[in-house]
């Protein structure tokens, strides 16, 4: 007899530390202080999907750093990509980036990432959870979407074949994912292009950015990296508030930077003096405590030429 | 009208007043409603600046938006909103000192003023609500409290704002609402959105 959707699922072993759900978030929401949200690293979510043999932008899971361990209970196929870690199926070596056949009663172990933060896990049908303005993904900054995982959770799954499933993001459907960075390699290069107020920055002004070495500091999470190690100068005082984009690089009092990521507030205070170029934002969102960063500003023309 | 690019695919556009915010994004979602500009994903009205997100040519758009003349709107021309309100606030008493008057007067003076959601941020649902003009105007509080409860009526800078759920805030609570300002299950799930007039109703018990 065929199982109904709603028996398929998998069971949390070991939640990790910080595993939560994510989709392509909520776009065009921000108007109402809603942040966009969605899985950091797109080409990573995606990859997941498309492994798993779902539409690209089905609901998945995103850890951070040190993984998750799940047991399925119907027949599955599941992927394991973005950050590099060790994949188990009972014990047993398995393979980051590839198809993996469960049965039920099967434990699927995604260990610590060894390079990167955040791995992404993709369950045939997609994780079947109820959406929130049209998203799964869970909003750390707002709360919005469904609770981080905790050891014990029972998630469904969908009907598998992604008939009816999410379309792809219509944003976020980025190149192929950057090298993650780690402590030990050499820092990841981000591509910047000036912001709407670069002209806060005193003294050598972007250059400084394009000189500098900085380092992404242990408090970063969903919502920006916070880049320490240098500052640069810049005018006093804060703006009115004013709507942000996702890559937006606030230049703080103190001199430091925060870039901002999916579970950025919508609007802020603090002035932006440079926007990362989208294709970049998967490798920030791979970028580990310690890591460091540097920039290098577009070529060409800023977009008003 | 000044145009500042936010990276590759986002557009800030700056004017001088609240109120030609208000007019420019009225115009935007107008033109939005006809089919412009389709590639716009988020379009973010805030104090003196509308943020255009999604946009391919910022050129070609900027120099689109600079020939359009933007009527100011006719004042009260939002989809009314009341809030019912119970002014007893911790901070009556500090904003009646910033106003100079008697801190009975707070609840009258406020409920008295024409106010207009400006625009949303700080959380889901939080809104802006402009209208503290002519000397009302309110410095916030030097310590911001760890934990505003969800309801909280406060006033910062030019604007009232209404706490959708308890967080860390600096504003000064004059009174409290059972108004639910946020429902994601709700359709729409803001009770407030930017351009809705509001209008406060003095509900405390006396």
């Amino acid at each position: 007899m065929k199982p109904a959707a709603g028996d398929r699922a998998v069971q949390v072993r070991k939640a990790g530390a910080l595993t939560t759900i994510q989709d392509c978030g909520r776009p065009g929401y921000a108007h109402l202080g809603v942040p966009r949200s969605g899985a950091l690293d797109a080409p990573a979510h995606h990859l997941a999907n498309r492994l798993a043999g779902n539409p690209a932008g089905a609901a998945v899971l995103e850890t951070t750093l040190t993984g998750v361990t799940v047991a399925a209970e119907c027949e599955l196929t599941a992927a394991v990509t973005g950050a590099r870690a060790v994949v188990r199926v009972d014990g047993q070596p398995g393979e980051h980036g590839a198809a993996l056949k469960l049965s039920p009663g099967q434990v699927l172990e995604v260990r610590p990432a060894r390079s990167g933060v955040r791995s992404y896990l993709a369950f045939s049908g997609g994780l079947d959870v109820a959406r929130v303005l049209g998203s799964a993904s869970a909003d750390l900054l707002s709360g919005l979407g469904p609770a981080r995982l905790a050891d014990g959770d029972r998630l469904r799954l969908g009907p598998p074949g992604g008939a009816g499933g999410e379309p792809g993001c219509a944003l976020g459907d980025l190149p192929a994912a950057a090298p993650a960075p780690d402590g030990a390699g050499a820092p990841a290069e981000l591509v910047i292009y000036p912001g709407p107020r670069h002209d806060w920055l005193v003294g050598p002004g972007l250059a400084a950015l394009e000189h500098g070495l900085w380092t992404v500091s242990p408090d970063s999470n969903r919502v920006g990296l916070r880049l320490t190690g240098q500052s640069v100068e810049r005018r006093r005082g804060e703006l009115p508030s004013e709507g942000l984009v996702a890559g937006a690089i606030q230049a703080l009092p103190d001199g430091h930077l925060v870039l901002f990521l999916a579970d950025h507030p919508t609007t802020g205070g603090y002035p932006v003096i440079a926007v990362v170029d989208p294709p970049c934002l998967p490798a920030c969102a791979q970028a580990r405590p310690g890591s460091r960063v540097t920039f290098r500003l577009a070529p060409g023309p800023a977009g008003l030429g | 009208m000044r145009f500042r690019s936010a990276g590759p695919s986002a557009l800030l556009v700056e004017v001088d007043s609240l109120a030609q915010v208000r007019a420019l994004h009225a115009r935007i979602e107008q033109e939005r409603a006809r089919g412009w500009a389709p590639g716009l994903v988020d379009v973010i009205p805030a104090a003196r600046t509308v943020l255009l997100d999604g946009v391919a040519d910022q050129p070609a758009l900027a120099d689109e938006v600079r020939t359009w003349s933007v009527a100011p709107l006719t004042a009260g021309s939002g989809r009314v909103v009341e809030i019912a309100c119970h002014y007893d606030g911790p901070d009556l008493a500090d904003v009646a000192a910033q106003w100079g008057v008697p801190p009975e007067r707070v609840a009258a003076i406020h409920a008295g003023l024409a106010h207009e959601v400006a625009f949303c941020g700080f959380a889901p649902g939080f809104p802006y609500i402009a209208g503290l003009g002519g000397g009302h105007e309110t410095a916030r509080r030097d310590r911001p409290r760890p934990a505003v409860p969800a309801g909280s009526v406060a006033l910062g800078d030019e604007y009232t704002g209404i706490y959708p759920r308890a967080s860390p805030g600096g504003w000064q609570i004059i009174g409290h609402t059972g108004a639910v300002m946020w429902d994601a299950g709700r359709d729409p799930a803001a009770l407030l959105e930017p351009g809705d007039q509001v209008r406060f109703i003095d509900v405390t018990p006396r």
